[in-house]
């Protein structure tokens, strides 16, 4: 599952990010690291962007790179 | 005296440049975006018997990335020279200023950790045990809050007993054999060779020159891993960061945010996100005409009743007759209309803008436009550059660097001028109420508030349209991505920020209107006043300008108005009252009466007023703006085509109300 699918308010955590998507560094340096949980917290208006609650602190991101992120919900 | 040289790291909100204002008093503005001060700013501070010298670097999220800040950040960590690096971290999320910290140890030795916003932590329930942290990290850590200006003192402490220490060594798994092995090759005392070994590694062209053409790299690396070397590098600093921070960050009550998300909520959603984001403007844009309006007259008359005392003394020192003329119906005349049409709107504007920006909003605001910049392949964050433009569009094109991509960067240049600056709003009123509003409307105020909205309004489709536009035609590609942090919501301290706005912004605008109006005054009393068979300058360029005008649903006097109101905007209705009444020098307003029956005397009509509002909104950036456009893009082209697009709409805009609509 990509990140931009998740729902309001779903835990998720990260399994991996595109290799080869240019925004990659970015997303690193902001925290979305796979084995990082992520919180969906608030949508805009157009329900795009999105943005996510990571390490304590809330990021927007656009549909398009949230979907580089891939993402599995909690086993527990 | 003992000298140390410090530079402040940190992230983008951490409070870094409330901390060095404290520090140095030298207040700069604090801002809530990352890559708001894009250069490095230096300040100085004496304490017991120490002086200290702070470079306070650009918001930065790594010193891996190569975006612009974080560029201008790792390369003062690298090169510059300094004693100590203090890492600015956020209390209330450790892990990101944490991972910062190891990345600076990586490059320099002596390092101090120096966590803010304790207070917020306090009042989250988060805890901290910092003498686990210290103990861990192996460097002092300072404790502070700097909005309450607490423990600056204990900070001053650390750096002064800091200590040099080794190189952070981090275990990089997989990627451990070849860094030692490509170590083993480089021979330097001054950095730390593990460092530029993982530079080659990552294949960061800029830095491998660097190192080159210092002759510390001196042959070409092939190195293929089978790894994705900066996944790697990053998973390994973040399970670092983990294993220090284990057990020393514990939570009272994980529900912290609650009541911020909740106001968020209500910010962003779908029904009440963009009225509440207009209201916010609206109400702007009142308090702004209601505040300006007294004050304004007050200067006014002030600044007039020295006039006769300065002619006296100009007459006093013998000056020629005609110097006189053209110092003070010249340049003193237009220098104290400039100031006093321009000083009380700015005073309150600059304050209020500078409290919603403190207090977080706007990025939200950028959060809930975005979507429609994305249509337009424009950045989001345009929307925090137009609301800066509404200020003073100088300012809201030097803040497009907050852009990332330079393609988006550049629409949102070339579009800032549809944003009407504060030295647009006063005239505009003048013409709102004498055409549309009446004068003794008990609502007066709050219905020129609501106008003047609407024409911001269509400022803004203008902007979507030219983004628009532009990305399909001369600014082709795709748009980048649009990343923002949205900092939790931090009330400022009102007395500082009115202090500093007015200080570093309002003043700062109001200099180089100054600047620009006392040529422009000596150009007006030019044309007024020298005569040609008979006539003034004034007379022959009015007639030339006036079958264009008439084209426009205006005349020629209108258009020589907003020429000469080139460099400065607000000029251009005393310039106007001047040529209608055939003076020789700029005619006070301050009847609003009287300036409505000189303008239905010489023929205005509600088309008219319409017309001159949009080519008075829509014509070319004043000079200073123009400058500063010339000086961001580095381009005579952009430049150029920053005139020409504002133009060719108002032009267009004219047109269509002169021929279709009216
Ligand atoms: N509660 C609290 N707020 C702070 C503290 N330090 C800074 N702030 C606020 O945090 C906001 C961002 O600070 P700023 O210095 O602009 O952050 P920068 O982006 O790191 O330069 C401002 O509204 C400050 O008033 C602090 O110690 N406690």
């Amino acid at each position: 599952m990509k990140l931009n699918q998740i729902n309001l308010d779903d835990v998720v955590t990260i399994l991996s990010v595109d290799k080869d998507a240019s925004i990659k560094r970015r997303l690193f340096d902001l925290g979305f690291i796979p084995g990082e949980e992520v919180k969906c917290v608030l949508m805009s208006p157009a329900h795009n962007p999105v943005a996510y609650e990571i390490n304590g602190s809330v990021i927007a991101l656009r549909g398009v790179d949230a979907h580089h992120i891939e993402v599995a919900y909690e086993r527990n | 005296m003992r000298e140390i040289k410090v530079a402040l790291v940190g992230t983008p909100n951490v409070g870094k440049s409330t901390i060095y204002n404290a520090l140095t008093h030298n207040h700069e503005h604090t801002g809530n975006w990352s890559g708001k001060t894009v250069g490095v700013s230096k300040g100085e501070c004496e304490y017991l018997d120490t002086l200290y010298h702070f470079y306070d670097l650009p918001g930065t999220y790594s010193l891996i990335s190569k975006s612009r800040e974080e560029v201008v950040a790792t390369d003062f960590i690298v090169f510059a020279e300094f004693d100590v690096a203090v890492v600015v971290c956020d209390a209330t999320s450790l892990n990101k200023g944490i991972g910062l910290v190891l990345q600076t140890k990586e490059i320099c030795k002596n390092v101090v950790v120096c966590i803010n916003l304790i207070d917020e932590a306090e009042k989250k329930g988060i805890h901290i045990n910092y003498s686990l942290l210290e103990e861990r990290l192996g460097c002092k850590v300072a404790l502070v809050s700097a909005k309450n200006k607490k423990g600056l003192d204990e900070l001053l402490m650390a750096i002064k007993t800091s200590k040099e220490q080794a190189y952070l060594d981090v275990d990089y798994g997989v990627l451990n054999e070849t860094i030692r092995d490509i170590t083993k090759t480089i021979q330097t005392s001054k950095y730390n060779p593990k460092w530029i070994a993982l530079k080659i590694l990552e294949n960061n062209a800029y830095y491998i020159q660097q190192f080159k053409e210092l002759g510390i790299i001196q042959k070409e690396y092939e190195v293929s891993l089978d790894y994705d070397v900066h996944l790697e590098v990053v998973l390994h600093m973040s399970k670092r960061v983990k294993d220090i921070l284990k057990d020393v960050v514990t939570y009272d009550n994980v529900h912290y945010n609650d009541k911020m998300r909740k106001i968020d909520k209500i910010l962003t959603s779908k029904i009440w996100g963009i009225p509440i984001m207009l209201l916010l403007l609206f109400l702007c844009f009142y308090l702004t005409i209601v505040g300006a309006n007294y004050p304004s007259d007050l200067l006014f008359s002030f600044f007039s009743s020295l006039e006769k005392y300065i002619m006296m003394g100009l007459e006093a020192i013998h000056l020629p007759n005609i110097l006189v003329d053209l110092l003070v119906n010249g340049v003193y005349k237009t220098l104290y209309w400039v100031v006093s049409v321009m000083l009380p709107p700015m005073l309150i504007f600059f304050p209020i803008f500078s409290f919603l920006e403190d207090l977080g909003v706007l990025p939200r605001i950028a959060f809930n436009m975005d979507h429609t910049f994305s249509k337009c392949k424009a950045c989001g964050k345009q929307a925090l550059t137009m609301c800066m433009g509404i200020g003073c569009n100088a300012v809201g094109v030097t803040g497009a660097r907050i852009i990332d991509s330079k393609r988006e960067r550049l629409i949102a240049i070339l579009t800032n001028v549809f944003m009407p600056c504060n030295g647009k709003f006063p005239s505009l009123i003048a013409i709102i109420t004498c055409f549309f509003v009446g004068f003794h409307h008990t609502w007066g105020s709050l219905l020129c508030a609501l106008i003047l909205t609407g024409f911001i309004l269509l400022g803004i489709i203008l902007t979507f349209l030219v983004s628009f536009v532009l990305s399909k035609t001369i600014l082709k590609g795709e748009p980048s991505s649009f990343t923002i942090e949205l900092p939790p919501y931090r009330m400022p301290k009102i007395l500082d920020t009115i202090f500093y706005s007015i200080k570093n912004r309002a003043i700062f605008v109001l200099g180089r209107a100054v600047k620009v109006a006392i040529p422009a005054g000596v150009l007006i009393w030019v044309i007024a006043n020298v005569y040609i068979h008979g006539l003034p300058i004034l007379n022959y360029l009015i007639n030339a300008l006036n079958p264009v005008g008439f084209l426009l649903g205006l005349d020629g006097v209108i258009l020589l108005a907003l020429l000469l109101g080139f460099p400065a905007n607000e000029i251009v209705i005393p310039i106007l009252l001047m040529c209608y009444l055939n003076s020789s020098t700029l005619i006070d307003m301050d009847n609003l009466n009287i300036l409505k029956d000189i303008l239905v005397s010489n023929g205005w009509t509600i088309k008219t007023a319409i017309c001159f509002i949009l080519l008075f909104m829509y014509r070319f950036p004043c000079s200073t703006t123009l400058l500063t456009i010339h000086k961001e893009t580095g381009s005579k082209f952009y430049t150029l085509l920053s005139v020409l697009i504002p133009l060719s709409m108002g032009i267009i805009l004219c047109l269509l109300v002169n021929y279709i609509f009216l």
